[in-house]
């Protein structure tokens, strides 16, 4: 065609032509700038959004009377947070102060040197520095460095029962691995499931794993491989850890649906409170999801207890796995760095601790356990406080631990293994293989 | 047209030097090119740069050649995904075309009640995907859901998400539920357009509805085959909505479809340059199987069935 395109047709085509043009290099153009994250003046800070964010907004507005940097909080929402704050980090937009569970889930960032290292900041003040439980500091650091002020209240695995149902076959909770087994034949006996496990969602399996592995090994085992060793799999204690779930599930543990039960819809927490299953091996967040299904069975009928021993085993019983805290980490392209530091400190008050309290949470400020008794639900509080208090090792979640391109192969693996899909020794294979 | 040259020349009035006539002047086709071109051929080029490259999303894409397609063709689980993309698409097309064709040809006629009935016919295609996953997610939930109670008479095992096939073929069915309206719809369309007098002169010579069918309806809607066939194997090789609420790919990796895999190595992984040559293949693949499609069965050169007529 000889005529170019603007050239043919009527007056009115061209112009619409060019509008449409215009308009379209209007989009083009609003793409590439985003709009300044931190403009002078504010700070922005990006939260997990959830019930807990009204404890953090009372807190900004507390801040802000007093400072002239104001904080803005953004509340995004739980599921879309990690992938929010990924796209935004890599962003002009980026948050100054952010939400994170420590470990794996900051490592990229710390890698391409978007956090600031915090580690002597704490070292040189003492609100910081002693402001919180040691275990809850080191295991939200990453070789040996800390780049997070604890947030939010603790979340360790814990092994929930059904009180009435121990009561009814005339049994203890298990506190070692015979107790354990005599456990699973009672109620498999009795048509109960022994423990409610929400396979589809694949994480609950994975506690299993995280228990299993630190009363096998101790906690040395993931703390190598967390470290960036994937030869780490290979160490004989996971190959354990690995055939005593596939004993567990071949000893029916688990029932046999449990591929297709979820945590998230209420599949497991459900069996539980319905009496179909006897225990649930779940993080702290499932005496309020019992509180929220069903008031009465959490407050009459639900127990709580440590993991059992396994036979065998070098890690030290007390230990605890789970979700130590979640932490506030300060970008460092921030403007306001003092500010923001500012901020961080007030998660070591009295007042804010108090907030959590209050809140249903249990706080991981050293001078919590006081306050306990003003917590909706004391003698769980305590229980828990005390649990992570003496745990020599407090192990992060390993999906929490390890980057996303460790921790999304290792829940697919994970996941087969639990299917019967895989061997354990085909597990550990793969785990070592991942790249 | 009898006679084309008295059209021309008035439409051309004024305007001598067009040389096209009776067509609109490309102009008219800016708004869309461009639209297309920002929203689909920019992105699709950007899509296949980074399979070339690493990239987790934080820093600069950085070059790596082929590393991504060599892996791609010697990886295990992308073999899977492709295998289980092509068996749930084989299956979705199996299921839901003679359905849709049927239901499509009875929608068409003139039976009592037949508005009322393709009214609730179509509402699976009104929810939302998220919603119906939802839904059926609860009816088959092993415990509590509707499957434990009536699954047993149906010969369905309670446990039916848990299963590698069960699974599957639920994914298939779900998403089958959800569309099937839409391509009744379209075998509704099609049916109509057939001429009444085919029917009138078949009944003349004696056919009975089967026959009528097999040699009127059914080559008359040779072309709505193909639109619908070709909708709905693009449809089933990019389904994903239903897996990650449904099965999240599981039990294991039996559900991990192309557009799963892809979605877990790009936003769960932030392997962005691997899920980006996934991503390209699927693309490869999918437009590969529709130009084939329209290929074979003729509907390319616009022949139509009407001939003779």
């Amino acid at each position: 065609m000889r005529s170019g395109i603007f050239t043919q047709g009527t007056r009115t085509t061209r112009w619409a032509a060019a509008g449409a043009a215009m308009v379209m290099a209007g989009v083009l153009a609003g793409c590439g700038s985003g709009s300044g994250g931190s403009d002078s003046g504010t700070l922005t800070a990006y939260v997990y959004g959830d019930d807990a964010v009204k404890v953090q907004q009372a807190a900004v507005d507390t801040f802000n009377k007093t400072s002239k940097v104001k904080v803005k909080l953004v509340s995004v929402p739980g599921t879309d947070y990690v992938n929010k704050l990924r796209s935004a980090m890599g962003s002009p937009s980026a948050p100054d102060v952010f939400f994170n569970w420590g470990g794996g889930s900051i490592k990229p960032y710390v890698d391409s040197g978007d956090l600031v290292d915090l580690t002597s900041t704490i070292e040189n003040d003492a609100t910081l520095k002693d402001g919180f439980l040691p275990s809850i500091m080191t295991a939200g650091g990453l070789e040996g460095k800390v780049y997070g002020v604890p947030m939010r209240g603790m979340q360790p695995v814990m092994l929930f029962y059904n009180k009435a149902l121990f009561a009814e076959h005339k049994i203890e909770p298990p506190r070692t691995w015979e107790e354990l087994q005599a456990a699973i034949k009672t109620f498999k006996d009795a048509g109960i499931t022994p423990f409610a496990l929400g396979g589809s969602d694949k994480w609950p399996e994975l506690m299993w794993m995280e228990y299993l592995l630190d009363r096998i090994g101790g906690p040395e085992v993931f703390r190598k491989i967390q470290d960036g060793d994937t030869q780490g799999w290979g160490d004989p204690a996971v190959l354990k850890t690995a055939r005593t779930v596939k004993e567990l599930i071949d000893d029916g543990a688990f029932g046999k649906n449990f591929n297709s039960v979820d945590y998230g819809n209420g599949g497991a927490p459900t069996l539980l409170n319905k009496g179909k299953a006897a225990m649930h091996l779940m993080g702290s967040w499932e005496y309020s999801t019992q509180l929220g299904k069903a008031p009465e069975f959490a407050k009459k009928d639900l127990g709580w207890t440590a993991f059992p021993t396994v036979a065998g085993g070098v890690g030290d019983p007390a230990n605890v796995v789970g979700n130590p805290t979640n932490y506030w980490s300060v970008n460092a392209r921030t403007k306001h760095k003092d500010t923001a530091v500012a901020f961080l400190k007030t998660m070591a008050s009295q007042t804010y601790a108090q907030a959590l309290v209050d809140n249903g949470d249990v706080p991981t400020t050293s001078g919590a356990a006081s306050m306990l008794s003003g917590s909706p639900n004391p003698q769980f509080a305590t229980d828990q406080y005390d649990m992570v208090r003496k745990a020599p090792s407090f192990t992060l979640s390993w999906d929490q631990a390890l980057e996303a391109q460790y921790a999304t192969p290792l829940l697919t693996e994970i996941s087969k293994l639990f299917a019967g899909k895989t061997t354990p020794e085909q597990f550990v294979e793969a785990m070592k293989a991942a790249k | 047209m009898p006679h084309p040259t008295p059209v021309a020349k008035r439409r051309g009035a004024g305007k001598a030097a067009v040389g096209d006539v009776g067509r609109p002047p490309v102009a008219w086709a800016v708004p869309g090119i461009l639209f297309f071109a920002v929203f689909a051929i920019v992105p699709l080029a950007i899509a296949v740069y980074l399979s070339f490259c690493t990239w987790d999303g934080l820093d600069s894409p950085t070059l790596t050649g082929l590393d991504n397609w060599t892996r791609l063709f010697k990886d295990s689980e992308f073999g899977q995904a492709a295998w289980l993309s092509l068996l749930l698409t084989t299956i979705s097309w199996l299921f839901q075309t003679p359905v849709a064709l049927l239901l499509g040809v009875w929608a068409a006629g003139r039976q009592r009640g037949r508005a009322f009935l393709s009214a609730i016919f179509f509402i699976p295609l009104l929810l939302s995907t998220t919603a119906i996953a939802m839904l059926f997610h609860a009816l088959l939930d092993p415990n509590f859901g509707v499957v434990r109670t009536i699954g047993p008479w149906l010969g369905i095992d309670p446990n039916v998400m848990g299963s590698s096939t069960g699974a599957l073929l639920v994914v298939a069915f779900v998403g089958g539920w959800q569309f099937m309206p839409f391509h009744t719809l379209i075998y509704q369309g099609g049916a109509r357009q057939i001429p009444e007098v085919l029917y009138q002169a078949a009944s003349i010579d004696g056919a009975g509805l089967v026959r009528q069918f097999l040699h009127i309806t059914l080559p008359q809607l040779r072309h709505t085959m193909t639109t619908s066939s070709v909708l709905m194997i693009v449809g089933s090789l990019t389904y994903f909505d239903t897996v990650l609420i449904m099965t999240k790919g599981g039990p294991g990796t039996d559900t991990t479809i192309l557009p799963y895999l892809m979605y877990r190595t790009g936003f769960q992984t932030y392997d962005l340059g691997y899920a980006a040559a996934v991503a390209t293949a699927l693309v490869v693949v999918a437009t590969s199987i529709s130009l084939l499609m329209v290929r074979l069965s003729g509907f390319g050169s616009m022949r139509s069935t009407r001939e003779g007529m």
